[in-house]
This record gives structure tokens, sequence and C-alpha cells, in this order.
């Protein structure tokens, strides 16, 4: 009986926490479909005509493209370096380990906001504010991510199958490749992901080192929202919004689909 | 086994062809900046549909830049990570550029359609560019309340109905510094140039006492705000104020009696640009009838083109006296000038003061 | 053998790391300890005493304080509940709690804009019922609710992949053993999810004081940070990157401070693992 009650209270729980969690994001949906020109709070009719400027808007569409590029850019780009160096560190002596895993906290525990003028400061001395520089940023501060998912995998992964591999007369780059990296795969596929998800979402970093000219979606949000009513950005969050539930979708498969995968292979063992 | 081989080159392939394209498109940035211009500009301060017209013309490309206050504007603009090749600021803004040395001549002769500015406006430049040498004029206007004749049942003629506690919570003021000193300052019937500090403090007094009434502080969102019936009262430049008039007729706007700011926004070519002949053409362009007419026409700011003006017929000027001010209005109103860097500093302090109140 | 040392693996991410983070972090302490003229001052890195700044840095701590806690409040008994009815880590219910982070980080905010605004579609829904509206924009508590919203999956993950690594058995065996569920939470659960709740709090304690653009999104500049004293600092005409890598620096050494004794009391335990 009490268990019923607190399996009621956990449900309950769980369904208002999404329902808040989810609010502001239908909101913006709904707000996509709303006629009424000022006031979005106010229903004016339904409306598809925000998706048609969206189409025709280049600065939403560009800002949408380049966030797009970059992050994926910038999680590749981290993904590599991040799995190097946590493959690297694995015949480290203790000291030269930590010193690495030292310097990864930093753009951890430097706000955005630090991260972000001291970059600008690098660049603004040496170099001119491009597409390249922004990349470079995100690289930097998503970096941790990949290192910090990796890490752990690398620790945990046996080393005899990899030697074995050796032994066998494997060549070490083919061992590599063969052996440890599908071993540590779902560690660098979470980096990756969380990497992209950072870049995706981020915006001190971008406004302090943005180059003229080029949005990403944050900046051009935060530009455009003040200068009226943009219809076309919550047309936007409604496609994002699609798009992220498509991808849900799909790494809900890979995940069931592993997993069945793992169950059965660990039945033949 | 295979397929998994395949799946992985795929994804190798693919993301090299991120990182070529990636490459190939810092070197055709490289490529075409001989041919470009970066033009930085408030924001929402052009028709975008007149830029790819330049483009279409000459061939030029314009890299377009916005922000959001001039304050900003000069720090990017300093920082020099950026080669400006056109800036379109406040008189004050300019004046301090034209003072530093950081502006570059331009020469109005070589201008096919600069005449089309008319003399009054050069002669209101000479307040700041004493030769009208260095800039040319875009767009003009006041400073005044905008009040929605729905909450404010009297005409609010006066700068005290900021300080009135029946808008508790209903007043807009804007979020820059000399601007947010005007009230006070000409409450006080002290110049808005002033850089006397006991003056400036007791301004500052004024706006603190202000701020528990104040619902926010804000630059471009004011028009909206007050589209949606936000606040009953603004602080809003004229041109703000007659689109936020389109967008609610509930929307009216004053210039208080007191007195208020006279401001005219221009083009700088800045000493450190890379493509001096772009930008006078995009000048050149700007002031032509035609893409004047445009711009004014989205923008829809007071225009200093006497050729566009000329087109508008008086009925329209009557009944839009935001954009079109009567004379004694322009008579109280007074321009900003540069105020040296110490007043400079005195003024962010006592802004950083109001914030932290 | 002409055999690959390994280790060489790791260059071009220090090389990286080098170039890209201690480098510009050597070119803030530098700027923060310099004046204009290029000679060493410590008054910018002082000017944190300021009253000017020193407010802003009380109130952002103080704000930040308030956000990491309410997160916290809100995302340990549901990461407890989630817990409870996933069986693997990557459960789809658990990613329905982290998706609203793919939402841009702007939208978002805009979204609570549009909620808050005084007539928003809070105070529409609330005089449809029949109440008074609030007028929450523009307030600090519009910015930590804000804040909260936004930064809650980063106190919700860690903690959740914290209780995940927990052996049910363990609680089983205490419930075999009389354990009460008050017991089990404080002596098996609370200290094994440690490292998760320490990762958590740092994850949303550390962008929440430097937050500057939810401040100027939902505060209608009246609430001044010290996020938008930095910001200012180098976007004011007035700039002064001298004070703002000062201020910057000084920041930074407050988080680090904070995080030092956040982490002495809970000695012992490491909290390393973010994710």
């Amino acid at each position: 009986m009490v268990n019923k009650v607190k399996n009621t209270a956990g449900k309950l729980y769980l369904v208002l926490i999404l329902l808040v969690l989810y609010m502001p994001i239908a909101l913006l949906v709904v707000s996509s479909f709303n006629a009424s020109e000022r006031n979005k709070a106010i229903w004016g009719g339904f409306t598809i005509s925000a998706y048609k400027k969206l189409i025709h808007d280049e600065t939403v569409m560009d800002a949408l493209y380049t966030t797009l590029i970059l992050a994926g850019g910038a999680a590749f780009i981290a993904t590599v370096l991040g799995t190097l160096v946590c493959i690297g560190m694995i015949n480290m002596k203790k000291h030269s380990k930590s010193f690495i895993l030292g310097v990864t906290q930093i753009p951890l525990l430097n706000s955005d906001i630090v991260t972000g003028i001291a970059l600008m400061l690098l660049f603004t001395r040496f170099a001119e504010l491009s597409f390249a520089t922004m990349l470079v940023a995100h690289v930097t501060f998503i970096i941790p991510y990949v290192v910090l998912s990796v890490q752990p995998k690398v620790v945990q992964m046996n080393l005899s199958t990899y030697e074995a591999a050796l032994d066998l007369g494997a060549s070490q780059l083919y061992a590599m490749w063969k052996v440890m990296l599908p071993e540590i795969m779902p560690g660098i596929l979470s980096g990756f992901l969380l990497a992209f998800t950072m870049s995706l979402d981020d915006f001190s970093v971008t406004y302090f080192t943005k180059a003229p000219g080029i949005h990403t979606m944050s900046t051009m949000v935060n530009a455009e929202y003040r200068k009226g009513i943009q219809t076309e950005i919550y047309a936007l969050s409604t496609i994002i919004f699609v798009i992220i539930l498509f991808v849900l979708f799909i790494i809900n498969r890979r995940t069931e689909k592993a997993a069945r995968l793992e169950a059965e292979s660990g039945v033949e063992t | 086994m295979k397929h998994i081989l395949l799946k992985k080159l795929a994804a190798v392939v693919l993301c090299l062809a991120m990182l070529s394209n990636l490459v190939s498109c810092g070197k055709g940035t490289k490529e075409k900046e001989k041919n470009q211009i970066i033009v930085f500009n408030y924001g929402d301060y052009i028709e975008r549909d007149v830029l790819e017209q330049f483009e279409a013309e000459t061939g030029i490309k314009v890299i377009y830049e916005e922000f959001l206050t001039p304050e900003a504007m000069y720090t990017k603009y300093k920082n020099g990570t950026v080669k400006y090749d056109l800036i379109c600021c406040s008189e004050y803004m300019l004046d301090k550029m034209i003072k530093d040395g950081e502006a570059r001549e331009i020469d109005t002769s070589t201008m096919e359609h600069a005449k089309n500015i008319g003399d009054r406006f050069w002669q209101i430049a000479r307040n700041f560019d004493t030769e009208n040498k260095y800039i040319v004029p875009y767009f003009w206007g006041t400073v005044g309340i905008l009040y929605n004749t729905s909450m404010v049942d009297f005409v609010p003629d006066s700068w005290n109905v900021l300080w009135d506690s029946r808008f508790k919570n209903n007043i807009i003021m804007q979020n820059s510094v000399r601007d947010s000193f005007i009230p006070p300052l000409v409450l006080d019937g002290q110049s808005i140039n002033t850089t006397d500090e006991k003056v400036l403090r007791k301004a500052l007094g004024r706006l603190q006492e202000q701020k528990e009434l104040v619902q926010s502080y804000l630059v471009d969102e004011v028009r909206d705000d007050m589209a949606n019936e936000q606040a009953a009262l603004a602080v809003i430049y004229s041109g703000e104020a007659s689109l936020a008039h389109e967008y609610n007729e509930d929307l009216e706007y004053v210039v208080p009696d007191e007195g208020s700011n006279l401001w005219m926004d221009s083009w700088i070519i800045p000493k450190n640009g890379s493509n001096y002949d772009g930008a006078v053409k995009f000048l050149d362009f700007l002031c032509r009838e035609d893409i004047a007419q445009q711009n004014f026409e989205y923008v829809y700011y007071s225009t200093p083109n006497e050729a566009v003006l000329n087109n508008i017929d008086e009925e329209e000027k009557e009944e839009d006296s935001a954009i079109f001010p009567e004379e004694d209005v322009l008579g109280r109103c007074e321009i900003f000038t540069y105020l040296g860097t110490e007043a400079e500093e005195l003024y962010n302090r006592l802004w950083k003061e109001l914030k932290v109140y | 053998m002409g055999k690959l040392n390994s280790r060489l693996l790791a260059g071009p991410y220090i090389i990286w790391m080098a170039l890209f983070t201690v480098i510009p972090l050597c070119l803030v302490v530098y700027n923060a300890f310099t004046n204009t003229g290029g000679t060493f001052t410590l008054e910018n890195v002082a000017s944190i005493f300021d009253p000017v700044n020193s407010k802003p840095l009380w109130l952002s701590f103080k704000m930040s304080l308030v956000v990491t806690a309410v997160c916290f409040l809100l995302s340990f008994p549901l990461a407890m509940v989630l817990w409870k009815y996933s069986k693997n880590k990557n459960s789809l219910i658990v990613m329905v709690f982290i998706l609203p982070m793919w939402m841009n980080f702007m939208l978002r905010t805009l979204a609570w804009r549009l909620i808050l605004l005084n007539n928003g579609f809070l105070n529409h829904a609330l005089v449809l019922a029949g109440l008074n509206p609030v007028y929450l924009m523009n307030t600090k508590a519009a910015i930590i609710l804000g804040t909260a919203y936004d930064y809650f999956p980063f106190m919700l993950l860690p903690i959740y992949n914290a209780l995940v690594k927990i052996d049910k058995d363990i609680i089983n065996a205490a419930k075999d053993l009389g354990a009460t569920g008050f017991v089990i939470l404080k002596r098996i659960i609370l200290p094994l999810s440690l490292p998760g709740i320490v990762s958590g709090i740092t994850m949303v304690f550390v962008p929440s004081i430097s937050e500057f653009v939810i401040a100027d999104m939902l505060g209608g500049g009246k609430v001044y940070l010290i996020g938008n004293v930095i910001e200012q600092a180098f976007n004011s005409g007035y700039a002064d990157i001298h004070l703002g890598s000062g201020l910057s620096l000084s920041l930074m050494g407050i988080i680090v401070i904070s995080m030092l004794v956040y982490r002495f009391f809970d000695k012992g335990e490491e909290g390393s693992g973010i994710w």
C-alpha cells in the first residue's frame, strides 16, 4: 500500500517535471502557428506563414547551417584529439597523466565567459576573426567533454587483447584500429555527442569570438529577438524540435538493438 | 564484418569531405577579400534587398554586421579583429572617432548622388564634423516619449511623467548611457553635454530614485514591447516610435516641452578599412534616389535625402510628426557631442552605479 | 622494430591545449596585471572590491547558489524515480529529460520571455483562471527560473549516472537487514551518488555564476550580474580590457575557491568524473 502511494507520487513527480520542461518548448511551437502578429499569448488563428517566411529567410537559414557545420566540425576535431590523447595516456607516468587531466579541467572550471574572453584576447592579438577562429574556439571548450567520456573507457579497457594482437604480429596501428578502438567506441560516441551538444548550445564563447557576418543560432536569436516579433524563429524552434525527436528515435532504436545484440552474445559465451 | 568496415570507410569519407569543405570555405573568403566591404551598422537599420542590389550592380560583396549600442560598436572596432570599411553610428561616437583621427576623409565630390543630402543636414553635421569632410548623414531624429493612449489619458509632454509613481512598473528606459541621462539633465535645465560631475551626480540621483518605477532598460526591444502593450511609457527614438505606431495605433510620440536630443546617424570610413573605393561606392549607392527611397520605406526614420523628401506629399508629413517633426521641436533639441575620455569614464562609472543600485 | 611510441598520440592535444587554453589564460593574467601603458598594476584585480563590481559579484554568487540548490532539490528525487524505472544507462526515458537541452539555449530563454512578459502566457493563464497577474519579468526570480531551467539537465545527468552505477543488491541486502528507507538513502544512496552530485553541482554552479545573457533577456537590464559587468567591460565604448581581464581573473579565483571549499567538505570522495 505504502509502496503504491510512493510509486504514484514518483510518477506524478516525473510527469510534473516533464510538463515544466516541455511547456516552454511547446509554447514556442504553438507560437509558430499563431497568426497573431504581436502578442503571441493571444491566439489569432492558425497560420503556416512563419514557415514560408523561414525558408526565404537567409539570416536564419545561414545561422542554422553555420551552427550545424560548426558543431559537427568542432565535435569531430575534438573527438579525434581527445581520443588520441586518451590512448596516449595509457603508457604515461602518473605525473604526466594528472598534468594532462589537470589542463583538461581548465575549460570546465573556467566559466564560458572567461574562456570566450581569453580566446578573444588571443585572436585579437594574432589573427583575424573568421569561421576558423570560431571553430578553434569551439573545439577548445568542448574537448574536455570528449576526454572525460573516453578516459574512463580507456582505463577500464583490457589491454591484454591488444597485446595479444601485437604478439600475433599485428602492427601497432592495426591493433589499435581493430582491437582498441571498438572497445572504447561507446565512450567516443558519447563524447562526440556531448561535444556536439555543448557546441550547439553555446552562446558565450561564440559571442566573444564571432566573425563579422557569421551567426550561429544562439547569436542570431540573441540579435533578432530584440528587433521585434520574428515568427521565423518560432518556426525554426519547431523544426529543430522535430529533428531532435527524429534523432532521439534513431538513437533509441540503435541502443535497443545494441542491447539485444549484447544480450545475445552474452548467451553465447 | 564487411559492412562494418564499409560503414567506417563511409564515416571517414564524410568527415574528410566536411574538412575539405571547411578548408575551401576559408580559401574562398580570402580570395574574395579584395572585392568586398565590411559594413557595421545598428540592428535592423537597412533594407536587406538594398545590399543584394548593390552586390548585383557592382560585384562587390557586402559583409554586413550589426551592433546594439555605439559603445559596443566602438569596442569591436577598437579591437581591430575586423577591419570595417564602413560604420554607421551616432554623432557623438563619430565625433570621438574624428577627434581621435580614426576617420578617413570622404571625397563627396566623387559621389554622384551626395547632393541629394539636403544642405540643412550638412549644416547639422557640422556640429561634429566641422568641415563636412568625414561623414555622410544617414538618418536622423529626436528622442522623446512613446505612450499608450489607452493607459495614459493625457499627453505626457514633460519628462516628469517618467517619475510619476502611477506608472510604476510601466516605464521603459533606454539601456544606453548617454540616452538615459537625457531626461534628468533636461529636467534640471542642464545641457545634455555637461561634464560637470555635480550636475551629473544629481541626475544620477534622479535616475536611481526612478529605478523602482522602471519596468526595464532596453534598446531595440522597446518598440516591440510597447507595441505589445507591455508598458505605458517609453523613452524612444522618433523613428522607432513611428514604427511602433504602425504596429499599434494607440501609441503616440511626443517630444517633451523641456527639450530633448536631436540625433543624426551617419556613415564614416574608418582609416584601417581595406576597401576605400568600395565603401565610397556603397555610400553613393545609398544616396541614390531609388535606393534611398527603398531604404527609407523600410527603416522609416527621418531621412536627410531631399530627393526622397520631395516625393512625400504634405499630408503624410503632417500625419507623422515623429518622422517629420515641426521646426519648433528641433529648436528645443540639442545635439550630443563627444565629451572626452575623462567625462566618458565618469559617465561609465555613473552608469554602473545606476545599474547596481 | 621501429615501435611507435603511443605517448606521441597525446601530442596534438597537448599542443592544442597549450595554444588555445594555456596561452589565452596567460593573456588574461597579463592584461589583468597591466594597465593600458603596459606597466604592472594591481588596480584591475583589486577593483573587484569596488562596490560597483563587488555588489554584482555577491548577487551572482547568491543567485547561482539558489539556482544550484533548486536544480539539486528538483533533480535528485527525479533521478531516483528514473533510476527505478530505467534498466540501462541510455534508456529512452532519460533521453526525454535531456532532450530540452538540445533545443538551443537562446530559444529556451526566449520561450521564458514569452511566458513571463507582463502580458505573456503566464499572466493570460492566471487571468483566465480568475487570479491576479504576477509581474515576474525583469526580476531576480525570473533570472533564477530561466537559469535553473537551462541548467537542470546538467544536474540531473551526473546524478542519474552515479545512481545507475549503484549495485541494487547492496540496497536489497540493507533492506533484508531491516534498514528503513531513510537509512538506506542516507547511508547508501547519498554517499554512493556523491561523485555525481559533486559533478552536477559544479556543472550548474560554474556556468550560472558567470551568466550574463539570461540576465539580459529576462532581467530587462534591471539586474546587473558580474557576468554583465565583465561583458560590459569588453563591450562598452569605455571598454577596458585590462579591467575586464582583472575582473575575469577575480571571478575565476572565486570559482576555484568555492570549488576548493566545497570539495574540502567532500574529501575522501573522488569527484572527478563529470558524466
